[in-house]
């Protein structure tokens, strides 16, 4: 019993210990299930099942930014992003799983902002952001990401004037995942691509807020 | 694989009229657009029907996926925004009519 003693000094409140899993879920359970049939019906294996869940747990926001920097910094990589994202990932070393969604770019310019979401369950450019935040799961977002796409951007922070066109795009197809190209903010001019990475966020990517704005430069004495 | 696939009725900057419906499938044209009249701004290809993918079936015909845009104060009673707003949505074949004025 000692590994997996309550009593580990810094508090003194009885809890349980760890040795306990936790009941699976309804939904865990199905998932279990249907993974465990699909596997005695020689649709996949468990090892690819297992790659791919790895492969999607490797990509993170951190990539959508890699590529959001190189489009700010080359006006022509940008136009190919725009016109068709998958070769152009491709130039910069992504290459999407086998049977898993496209993605498709759209830029937030001075006159349109993009903000995506999709109403009917979770559709999200994962090969390049990674899971999604369970924000964007939730009935309220999915709800009023589309009645009021404004009022949401406000609580995000984000507050557009009437005279930009906010373009809510649903996503619901089979085959492509919608990723924002965000704003490039005021005062980068001369920044590497990695430090405008840095200002790339996941939010901007989802379209709920801008790019972050650099910090300025200690004032000289 | 057979992958027949109707060819695409509709074209880019044509109106269309989105289908009213609660088939007991799995469906993929949330509720909010149907009835709704909009433009069709890309064609994303023909993929296989999710209404019968969803079933056990093949999904064959092949649908064509749309891109369609429709303004946001027709889709919404009271829209808080300018009437530039927009929302763009995929919606495959069988849920779109021609619009008749």
């Amino acid at each position: 019993m000692s590994a997996l003693s309550t009593d580990h000094g810094d508090h003194d409140h009885a809890h349980t210990g760890i040795e306990e899993d936790v009941e699976l879920s309804y939904y865990a359970q199905r998932a279990q299930a249907m993974e465990s049939l699909i596997i005695e019906k020689g649709m996949c294996t468990a090892e690819e099942i297992q790659r791919m869940v790895d492969t999607m747990r490797r990509r993170s926001p951190t990539d959508g930014a890699r590529v959001v920097a190189h489009a700010w910094s080359d006006a022509e990589f940008k136009a190919r992003l725009l016109a068709d994202a998958v070769p152009a990932l491709l130039e910069l070393g992504y290459t999407l799983p086998e049977n898993t969604p496209k993605v498709t770019v759209v830029e937030n310019t001075d006159v349109v902002h993009h903000m995506v979401v999709c109403t009917l369950c979770s559709c999200y450019p994962r090969a390049l952001l990674g899971t999604p935040p369970d924000w964007f799961k939730s009935l309220a977002y999915r709800s009023r990401a589309v009645v009021d796409p404004r009022g949401v951007m406000k609580e995000f922070g984000l507050n557009l004037g009437n005279d930009i066109e906010v373009r809510v795009m649903d996503s619901t197809g089979p085959d492509t995942r919608f990723l924002v190209l965000p704003r490039r903010p005021a005062g980068t001019e001369g920044f590497s691509e990695e430090e405008l990475a840095n200002l790339v966020t996941r939010d901007s990517m989802i379209g709920v807020t801008d790019a972050l704005s650099p910090q300025p430069a200690p004032a000289a004495d | 694989m057979a992958t027949a696939s109707t060819p695409a009725r509709f074209g880019k900057g044509q109106r269309v009229k989105v289908r009213v419906g609660t088939p007991p499938t799995h469906f993929r044209t949330p509720e909010y657009i149907q009835s709704k009249t909009g433009v069709v701004v890309a064609l994303f290809g023909s993929y296989r029907n999710p209404e019968s993918l969803g079933h056990g079936g093949d999904g064959l015909p092949m649908q064509p996926l749309y891109l369609v845009e429709f303004d946001q104060n027709h889709l919404w009673e009271n829209y808080q925004g300018p009437d530039r707003d927009t929302l763009q949505i995929e919606v495959f074949e069988n849920w779109l009519e021609p619009e008749i004025a």
